[in-house]
């Protein structure tokens, strides 16, 4: 990023005409930025793939060159991958339920709650500033014996709530629970797109409801829709919290494993070649699937 | 298409949003009630209510400095952030400059990228740079985060606003100071300050970049997970519903405060 804002800002010199010093503009207003993601992303990413290729269970990063920590994570005899497909599960779990439950929401955010509409947005966004850790934490105190569902069932004589504190089953609720505006508000800018009056003119011709909505709202809406499946995607894949509050480290999801190469096990370059592998992935979806949209398109049309 | 189907269809989807907006409260409300409880272990129904964790809490030495570390974090994070950030949205949403095209698809990169695992990420690199990690460092990982988000909620702003607005000012004779001052600024005021309150609090709730990136100090959701997973004390919930109920607050003041403004721009 460095080097675009380099190439952009080689056309400052001189004393431009208007047209020229937009470009210069451009260029030097991304400047902060630029310099904050070149040194607080890209180098930590590059130290990342430098740490991947050390010798194992050492520190002598850019003094050595191995593959050994690749081929221990695709070594078949480890279970390494029993973790990327527990966070893959996860992650494709957490999507699909997800946009069954954001999906009506964005569109009664767009069409149906009118002037509550922002009441309702701003709802959604508080739990946002609500540490995870502590929505977490309210829900294993839901779940939890004796606490608030088991203990007021047992008030009114029921027996006690079932047992799903600690289970992997918990751990997709609290994936779900916690992503939900990550999913909302990109869904309901798609749907934003959809112009009104084309709905209406379908209608007009006799178009049923399913129909309108297979072949105008969800085209059109596409684009907010796939920022929403991506970013969820993405966020549960490397999520940690969940798993650890809630699932009660019942399964070691991918990200964990990063964070146990590092900590416990003090071997940084595991735990780097790991991350490099998850970067990678993430990576190749998202820049693949950013490639498709516009931007300008989608944030400025409001 | 008959009203009556369309009005029972808006009925269901009012009944499904209010269940999932109780559903996304339950947890807080939960931590609330267990804050409230007397004595060491929570249980429900609650035999007796009393404050007496709260006042543990707010007498706590420890917690009064780990509060403190918070607010300046989010403070410092919120000023940096937005100065940085009402740059990088002119440079994505108002000049079309050449590599604006890529710059708007790379500064998403870091929202889209897992939080635990950029936090470790950057404790290598400072590692690697040799520097001591305090919360000091921490606000240089927050900023990473955090910057770019705001970035798309001032660009959002400035997407809405007349260019040709700044080159009347401009063949006017104002220099570029005066432009910015009298007419820039006013005019993304309304996106600069939702980015203000989107910093403050992001980085008031963060924990997975603080978790690595503090060092030896501590803000609120690191002290909160540490006792979480040391066994139960209803310190936790008691700091965790204050904790939320002070976002609330920042929340609702800066709410107001912009609506009064924009009355008084109106008016």
């Amino acid at each position: 990023m460095a080097e675009v804002a380099a190439i952009g800002g080689m056309e400052l010199g001189g004393e431009p005409v208007r047209r020229q010093r937009m470009l210069s503009l451009g260029a030097r207003c991304a400047l902060p930025v630029a310099v904050l993601l070149g040194l607080g992303f890209v180098a930590p990413i590059v130290a990342i793939f430098g740490y991947a290729f050390a010798t194992p269970r050492s520190f002598a990063v850019f003094r050595s060159f191995t593959l050994e920590n690749f081929a221990e994570i695709f070594d078949p005899t480890n279970t390494v991958w029993l973790s990327f497909a527990w966070s893959g599960g996860f992650a494709l779990f957490t999507v699909a339920i997800l946009a069954v439950i954001a999906y009506p929401i964005a569109y009664g955010l767009n069409r149906v709650f009118g002037r509550w509409s922002s009441l309702v947005s701003v709802l959604f966004v508080f739990p946002l500033f609500v540490s995870e850790n502590v929505r977490l934490y309210g829900w294993v105190l839901f779940w939890i014996k004796n606490g608030v569902l088991d203990g007021s069932l047992k008030w009114l004589g029921l027996g006690g709530g079932p047992e799903v504190l600690y289970t992997p089953a918990a751990t997709l609720f609290g994936l779900v629970y916690t992503y939900l505006p990550f999913m909302l508000f990109p869904m309901t800018l798609g749907l934003s797109l959809v112009p009104r009056d084309l709905v209406d003119a379908a209608r007009d011709l006799g178009a049923g409801r399913l129909h309108i909505w297979r072949e105008i709202e969800l085209p059109l809406a596409m684009p907010g829709i796939m920022i929403g499946i991506l970013l969820t995607f993405v966020l549960a894949i490397g999520a940690t919290a969940e798993a650890k509050i809630l699932g009660g480290q019942s399964v070691i999801v991918i990200s964990h494993d990063i964070e146990i190469a590092f900590t416990y096990s003090q071997n940084w370059p595991l735990g780097s070649a790991l991350a490099v592998v998850v970067t990678a992935f993430i990576a190749a979806l998202t820049l693949f699937l950013l490639g498709k949209l516009d931007l300008d398109r989608m944030l400025g049309r409001r | 298409m008959n009203t009556l189907a369309r009005r029972r269809s808006n009925f269901l989807i009012w009944v499904w949003t209010v269940f999932v907006l109780i559903v996304v409260y339950l947890p807080i409300a939960c931590g609330a009630l267990a804050s409230l409880s007397k004595g060491r272990y929570f249980g429900f129904p609650i035999r007796a209510f009393s404050t007496e964790w709260w006042g543990k809490t707010v007498d706590s030495i420890e917690i009064g400095m780990i509060v403190r570390t918070s607010i300046a974090l989010a403070l410092i994070v919120t000023v940096l952030s937005v100065i940085i950030a009402t740059f990088g949205a002119l440079a994505f949403a108002r000049y079309d400059w050449k590599g604006r095209r890529l710059f708007q698809k790379l500064i998403i990169l870091p929202i889209f990228f897992p939080q635990p695992v950029l936090g470790l990420a950057l404790l290598l690199g400072f590692s690697a740079a040799g520097i001591q990690t305090s919360w000091v460092t921490a606000i240089f990982a927050h900023l990473v985060w955090i910057a770019p988000v705001v970035t798309l909620v001032i660009a959002i702003q400035v997407y809405g606003f007349d260019p040709s607005l700044e080159e009347a000012a401009f063949d006017l004779g104002c220099s570029r100071w005066q432009v910015t001052r009298e007419v820039t600024l006013p005019l993304l005021w309304p996106g600069i300050w939702s980015g203000m309150l989107f910093a403050f609090l992001l980085s008031w709730s963060n924990f997975p970049l603080s978790l690595y990136t503090t060092g030896a100090d501590s803000t609120i959701p690191e002290w909160l997970y540490a006792k979480m997973v040391a066994g139960y004390t209803p310190m936790v919930p008691a700091l965790g519903t204050m904790a939320t109920l002070g976002a609330a607050a920042v929340l609702l003041a800066g709410g107001l405060a912009g609506w009064i403004a924009r009355r008084r721009q109106t008016a």
